[in-house]
């Protein structure tokens, strides 16, 4: 799926940067210049500057009428100080010269040594661009919006009469991002996010069930009307409310757990993902801390970091601190490579950025985030993974997931299951919550399948109170034991 | 800050937005206006490892114009921002449908009485000081015992800030709230293998928090208690939530009897007003205006007032958690609760967390719960968890890798105590809460 765009080149996404983030705050490049100078003359490892411009809007259509409408607006700077382990941050709403200056001194304020003001002189470098310079909000009408919703409503309750209501949602961002560092680098990014969501509650004797499905990634309001994805994701959210009228008790106990492909992946950004940012293994507080070129998980797993794909939610062209992404080895056939890192981290680990340094927004600092986490295809077919398997969960679908990093104790929800018995799927079981150790589970891999597939694009992850989006993805594997919450010993 | 003068010019951006929008010939409009700033600092073994200063403003604007709504919002709050932002909200309105509910609460419903409710108590402290004091913690809970052997780190921040309503109705009030905290997490090693556990204590005056060093002992003792844990086998068994948790119990209460959830049929407690939900014993009130509570304030997001009443009386329903709009839909009437309940009370029965642990002879005492796992549509919970097992009363053994399941509908009714051992950190307050009927699945 790649829709057309006119796609700005790098010199231009700067002009056009500038042009939204320091020309209205009668800001120039030598001003940011300056900052750093200032900020470099305490004694810092290393600073940044971080300006972004974000719009965000949102329609919804419920009781079939689109009856409420969000737009907002929010920009500002966020300036760090580095000195070893330590970070002075500070950041303002306000863009103009005395906000960035007081922000400035407010955030060297971290060391009171003197330094010699000296910083690398920024250059711009070419990267690789995995997404349209495009601005979502405007690539459709209002109109066109409102109608899409409205469409969309009609389609879902003509599908199934026992639907009793139907919320829609359509969301898109335009986010501009320039950020200037102390070693040299000067990024500029333009980042769009749409995303559609539809959930879907039905009525069966009495009965009342949800579902819910959404979809997205970096792109125009296009991925929707130039595609079937409204109607794909309108169908799964009715199949999903369907499927759980049906549903009956989940068993309680440890069994073997067959997840499918795509969004169940979650299992990686819970079971090992958050366990190898760099932040938690410089300060050996992860349980994977200190363990690189060690047997981690079964030698069919090799797992990947990826930030540069095509139209992805998880996908960036610089990370916050300038970085380029890349695709990074986590996991190499079970053993454990490399760790994810920003600048701080890595520095600190000497070794470089793996181009994971990301903020919310220009209010938070930067730490190390994944982008798009996914294990590579074995060599199952899908349906011969779940025959193996006597007695037990096939979960293709999830909600959310939590680990503590630490023990690594992680849970991820199941919002569609069902039984497997004798090597057959037989009943739909209620959403159920699966716990397992991540080191554990992940040595517990034992058959993998050759259908891989990445999220719809529905990706938001929680850290120190920062969200930002990300993407996952698996083929179908099985998991010889996990504890399933189920009420039905 | 002067806050007086924060507040008074809140007040001007709020009311020029109202004003700007009635200008442009829409029938009704409000706008929220808010400032809040602050910073936190941050210890990690013994060193300083981050400052944060905040400081943030925002406004948000929502007009209604033939019985069509649109928002906006921005960050900025200048003259041109704020007419900017509101032609933004009637654009929105140009575009969405009429909705016979829509619309500001009725003008006879707004606050007249503002009582004093005590909420603004800035801290005036520097880095220095708060640094000192997260060290404290830290060092306290480092020295509590040998196998204590990493830290998260320890945070003392501080925040203050102003938020102002204003409505056509000519509604236009703010005030200023504080609110501080200390917190500090350390990791505790046994056998190779690691668990971690943190405390915070969080209050609006800063003389209501508790010392560094029992946040530092309590984080210690919280992460060492955990070594050692393991799975249990799959059973039936009662079930004690302490404070710090239980109130999530009745945080799904809340979501069930919202008003949004009321009228999208999203809830297992549909129509349940008048219905028995509890045990006779359990009676729940929201009283908005005690002093210094996180949860007071004298009017709702909407200025409607707010109001002291009984939710829940002998284990019966007596009302929902409704905005103006949710009551419209209902035929009812707004409860004051636009944006949240203001300080629900759960009416103890039981004394401390001990009392309830010796009131059965097996019991699983939560410890922490991890991930969302419950459904508000159909009552089914399912979360992670790790805790204790406890037997006559004394813990056991740690347990870690287990689930716990059941139907809220059937966890409310099987809740047989609740303990007099408050959390007043939330807006939910309750003491800890001894439930039958759950399933531990492990082993």
């Amino acid at each position: 799926m790649q829709p057309e765009h006119q796609v700005f080149s790098s010199v231009d996404r700067l002009g056009l940067v500038c042009g939204q983030l320091l020309e209205p705050a009668e800001l120039e490049l030598s001003n940011i210049d300056q900052a750093l100078g200032s900020l470099m003359s305490s004694r810092l490892d290393y600073a940044d500057i971080y300006f972004q411009f974000t719009r965000f809007e949102t329609w919804t259509v419920e009781d079939g009428i689109v009856k409420d409408g969000l737009h907002s607006v929010d920009h500002g700077v966020g300036v760090r100080a580095v000195s070893g382990e330590k970070t002075g941050f500070a950041y303002s709403d306000e863009l103009n010269k005395s906000a960035l200056t007081d922000a400035v001194e407010a955030a060297r304020g971290i060391v009171r040594d003197k330094g010699d003001g000296r910083y690398k002189v920024a250059t711009q470098t070419p990267t690789r661009e995995f997404y349209p310079a495009v601005d979502p909000l405007t690539s459709l009408e209002d109109a066109e919006k409102v109608a899409l919703l409205t469409d969309l409503d009609q389609q879902v309750r003509a599908m199934d009469e026992r639907i009793i209501q139907v919320i829609g949602s359509l969301a898109g961002v335009y986010e501009a991002v320039l950020v200037q560092t102390s070693d040299g680098v000067l990024g500029v990014d333009v980042r769009p996010l749409v995303r559609l969501n539809v959930s879907v509650i039905m009525e069966n004797n009495g009965r009342r069930e949800q579902g819910y499905a959404g979809g997205g990634g970096r792109g125009s309001f296009s991925l929707f009307t130039e595609t079937d994805r409204p109607s794909t994701i309108a169908k799964e959210a009715v199949r999903q409310a369907a499927l759980n009228l049906e549903a009956i008790p989940a068993p309680a106990g440890n069994m073997p757990v067959v997840l499918g492909s795509g969004w169940p992946g979650i299992l990686l950004h819970e079971a090992i993902g958050h366990g190898l940012e760099g932040d938690f293994n410089r300060k050996e507080t992860s349980a994977f801390s200190g363990r690189i070129g060690e047997r981690v998980a079964s030698v069919e797993c090799t797992v990947v970091d990826d930030g540069t794909l095509e139209g992805r939610r998880g996908s960036l062209t610089i990370d916050d601190e300038g970085t380029p992404t890349q695709c990074t080895t986590l996991i190499e056939g079970g053993v454990l490579r490399s760790y994810m890192h920003d600048k701080l981290n890595a520095r600190l680990m000497k070794t470089c950025s793996t181009g994971n340094g990301r903020r919310e927004s220009f209010a938070y600092p930067p730490m190390p985030r994944m982008t798009n986490t996914y294990m590579l295809p074995g060599e199952y077919d899908p349906q011969e993974i779940i025959e193996s398997v006597d007695k037990g969960i096939y979960a293709p679908n999830f909600g959310g997931g939590q680990v503590d990093i630490t023990s690594g104790k992680f849970v991820f929800s199941a919002s569609e299951a069902y039984l497997i018995e004798n090597g057959k799927t037989t009943a739909p079981v209620k959403g159920v919550m699966l716990i397992g150790s991540g080191p554990e589970v992940l040595a517990r891999i034992s058959m993998i399948g050759s259908d891989l597939e990445l999220d719809p694009g529905v990706g938001v992850c929680g850290k120190d109170g920062q969200s930002v989006p990300v993407g996952v993805g698996q083929p179908t594997l099985r998991v010889d034991s996990l504890t399933v919450g189920g009420t039905e010993s | 800050m002067d806050v007086n003068k924060v507040q008074q010019s809140l007040k001007n951006t709020a009311q020029e937005a109202v004003e700007h929008a009635r200008k442009l010939g829409v029938e009704q409009a409000e706008a929220g206006v808010s400032y809040d700033e602050g910073f936190s600092v941050t210890v990690r073994l013994g060193e300083l490892e981050s400052i944060e200063r905040q400081r943030d403003r925002g406004l948000a604007v929502t007009v209604y114009t033939k019985g069509r709504k649109g928002s906006a919002s921005t960050t900025e709050c200048s003259s041109v921002a704020v007419e900017e932002t509101v032609r933004k909200a009637i654009s929105i309105a140009n575009f969405t449908s009429e909705d016979d509910y829509a619309g500001l609460a009725e003008p006879e419903l707004m606050a007249r009485e503002l009582p004093d409710l005590d909420l603004y108590h800035p801290w005036a402290i520097g880095i220095v000081e708060a640094e000192a004091l997260a060290l404290r913690a830290e060092a306290a809970a480092l020295g509590m015992d040998d196998r204590i052997k990493n830290s998260e780190g320890a945070s003392v921040s501080t925040g203050k800030g102003v938020h102002v309503y204003a409505n056509t109705h000519g509604f236009c009030e703010g005030y200023p709230t504080s609110s501080h905290s200390l917190s500090c997490g350390v990791i505790a090693e046994k056998d190779n293998s690691l668990e971690r556990d943190y405390w915070v204590t969080v209050a609006r005056a800063y003389q209501e928090l508790d010392e560094p060093e029992k946040v530092g002992e309590e984080a210690a003792s919280r992460t060492l208690r955990r070594l050692g844990a393991r799975q249990i086998s799959t059973c039936s068994v009662p079930v004690v939530f302490p404070a710090e948790l239980a109130r999530g119990l009745f945080g799904h209460l809340v979501a069930a009897i919202k008003g949004t959830s009321q009228y999208r049929k999203a809830s297992f407690l549909l129509d349940a007003k008048g219905e028995q939900i509890f045990s006779d014993f359990i009676g729940i009130e929201e009283d908005p205006f005690i002093p210094r509570a996180m949860g007071s304030t004298a009017f709702d997001n909407e200025g409607v007032a707010t109001q002291h009443r009984h939710l829940v009386e002998k284990g019966v329903l007596n009302g929902y958690v409704l905005s103006s709009y949710s009551a419209r839909r209902l035929g009812m009437q707004t409860t004051g609760n636009s944006g949240g309940v203001h300080n629900l009370i759960v009416r103890s029965n039981a004394g401390s967390l001990d009392s309830l642990l010796k009131q059965c002879p097996e019991v699983f005492l939560v410890g922490e719960l991890l991930g969302q796992g419950v459904n508000t549509v159909t009552g089914d919970y399912s979360r992670g968890a790790a805790g204790f097992w406890v037997e006559e009363g004394e813990i056991a053994y740690p347990v870690h890798e287990v689930t716990i399941a059941g139907n809220l509908r059937e966890i409310f009714k099987g809740i047989r105590a609740v303990g007099s051992d408050v959390d007043l950190r939330g807006s939910i307050r309750c003491g800890s809460v001894l439930v039958e009927g759950l399933t531990v699945a492990g082993a």
